[in-house]
């Protein structure tokens, strides 16, 4: 059993059919990367599984466990945590105090989510940056800042909206370097929605291609690059691939 | 961040204005007293609101609703059953409690924030100030009386005695809050508040029942206010709905702490002394001068409100803090 497995998820808003009969499966470990072209769906499903929407049908659960139906701050002592697309620091606390907000939830005190937050800062590179307002950081720090605030709550399964976006190629690769190492040391189960290809070609060995809301392809990134679907839906739009 | 070096020389600072503040009466003419209980009021009710509008980003319009109940349920105890203030204020935070659960519930369950929750409150206040003018049991309209006994005897069981005595209670209240509003701050609670107010979403996303602690805020701030008012009716000894649940008295309590600054535990102190020293000493001035001006001191409020949004956004205390060499105090940012 996967320890995320999201089932025939559907959402509509309105007459828009945002997400239609969504199924797949993380496994305990794994970093699975979900692409589309703008507007399929990804970040709708990344909502709904993390409690922001209701589903209008299907399921998630979480080691066996429904979670759908959850508040977000349900879904995330069940053990999701996530990152925002568009950033949403707590600008005027300081970066350390953002990341303690986060790991408060997974220690007993404020001195034991301090100590935790320096960790986690560390393990982002925003060590230096600990005492200053959030308000101040670049939009690559802040991407930053969001993951390690999720982290900190140690999550089981850490979904990641477009974390790479606005990043150099050399930035890209510094973060694919810490995810993988995360991933390697501590086993944290990563869901990624991503656009910046280079970063899911290395990260990714499972993913799940979303287009108007339907999944129309998964697999390996071999099977998904040469997949006649996904090149149709991609073609122009994302020359990278 | 503050250093540890920073941290002590608050303390030190700290330390000696309260050491001042204690002495204070021994010197203090009767005129600088009444001031001064003035300011210790307005810095624990300032401190009671700051804990929803600074820590939470709640803004309340109408505290004075907290404050009159309060006033009124320990009043109305001591003068038609002859209870002890020292037990009507239980009755008080009670009121106060059950009136700050049903503004919480009707706007956090339904999620009303910002302006609509200000809305929410003044409304809340307006129905009970009319509700209270025709509300015989405690006078009415025509306003509630405490009976004053003989000046210069200390009945503390009753609160009945010397301004002095008031001026102590006062101040041990200021202190209280204080401490209450320092210990929170620091507290797993403050870094929760802190994030729904910076981020409502982020903060939920980060586990945070967000409904939990918006209620818990609103419910330690009108209990808090409670006392203020059961101080307000015995240091008063008289009560008239129109002046306790004014929109006026809501808006002279959360003055003190935008002032001085918002979510900062030295703002709403300074703030106090600011405006009631400034204030009062405008109307001493233009007084002696011989000067009748209505309402000059509501006129000088909005200036300084208007110089300190324009020159000091984040209130006066944190701007001083840097120069003093405090750093951003615990309080702060």
């Amino acid at each position: 059993m996967a320890l995320l497995e999201v089932r025939n998820l559907t959402k509509f808003f309105r007459g828009l059919r945002a997400v239609h009969a969504v199924s797949f499966d993380v496994d305990e470990g794994a970093i699975v990367a979900m692409i589309g072209p703008n507007g399929a769906g990804k970040t709708t499903c990344f909502n709904l599984v993390a409690g922001v929407f209701r589903a209008d049908a299907g399921e998630v659960t979480l080691g066996g466990r429904k979670i759908g139906g959850l508040r977000p701050d349900q879904v995330c002592r069940a053990g999701i945590a996530r990152t925002f697309q568009v950033v949403k620091p707590f600008p005027q606390l300081t970066v350390e105090e953002n990341v303690i907000v986060g790991a408060l939830k997974a220690t007993s005190g404020v001195a034991e989510a301090r100590r935790e937050a320096a960790r986690v800062l560390a393990l982002l590179h925003l060590d230096t940056k600990a005492g200053e307002p959030a308000a101040s950081l670049t939009l690559p720090e802040r991407k930053r800042l969001e993951v390690a605030r999720a982290m900190a709550t140690r999550p089981r399964v850490l979904l990641l909206d477009e974390v790479m976006a606005g990043l150099r190629p050399t930035e890209v690769d510094e973060m694919v370097g810490v995810f993988r190492r995360i991933n390697a040391e501590t086993g944290l189960t990563i869901l990624l929605i991503e656009h910046v290809m280079r970063a899911v070609m290395a990260l990714a060995a499972h993913i799940v291609v979303l287009h108007h809301g339907e999944k129309i392809c998964e697999g390996t990134p071999e099977q998904v690059v040469n997949d006649p679907q996904v090149l149709e839906c991609y073609l122009g739009a994302e020359a990278e691939l | 961040m503050h250093s540890s070096a920073q941290t002590r020389r608050a303390a030190i600072a700290l330390l000696a204005l309260l050491a001042v503040l204690v002495a204070l009466p021994a010197f203090a003419s009767a005129y600088l007293l009444s001031a001064m209980v003035l300011i210790l009021y307005f810095a624990y009710v300032g401190q009671a609101w700051n804990v929803m509008m600074g820590f939470v980003g709640q803004l309340s319009l109408g505290h004075s609703l907290y404050v009159g109940l309060g006033a009124y349920a320990a009043a109305a105890l001591y003068v038609h059953f002859g209870v002890s203030p020292w037990i009507g204020l239980w009755a008080s935070m009670g009121v106060s409690l059950a009136a700050g659960a049903l503004i919480g519930v009707l706007a956090f369950r339904f999620g009303i924030g910002g302006v609509y929750f200000a809305l929410l409150t003044i409304a809340f206040a307006e129905f009970t100030r009319i509700g209270f003018d025709h509300f015989d049991w405690v006078g009415g309209s025509g306003g509630f009386f405490l009976p004053v006994k003989q000046h210069g005897v200390v009945d503390l069981a009753n609160l009945r005695g010397p301004p002095v005595m008031f001026y102590y209670i006062a101040l041990a209240m200021a202190v209280a809050a204080f401490v209450i509003a320092w210990r929170l701050r620091v507290s797993r609670i403050g870094y929760y508040w802190l994030a729904i107010r910076e981020n409502e979403d982020a903060a939920q996303a980060l586990g945070i029942n967000t409904f939990r602690y918006k209620m818990l805020a609103i419910l330690i701030s009108s209990a808090m206010t409670s006392l203020a008012g059961v101080f307000f009716a015995f240091y008063y000894n008289n009560l008239f709905p129109e002046q306790i649940f004014s929109m006026g008295r809501s808006i002279e309590i959360i003055l003190g702490p935008i002032i001085g600054g918002l979510g900062t535990l030295f703002g709403p102190v300074l703030g106090a002394f600011v405006l009631t020293l400034l204030g009062d000493g405008l109307t001493e001035v233009t007084g002696a001068l011989g000067l009748e001006i209505p309402g000059l001191k509501q006129v000088f409020y909005g200036v300084a409100l208007l110089v300190v949004i324009l020159f000091v956004p984040n209130g006066i205390w944190p701007a001083m803090a840097r120069r003093l060499g405090f750093g951003p105090s615990k309080g702060s940012k």
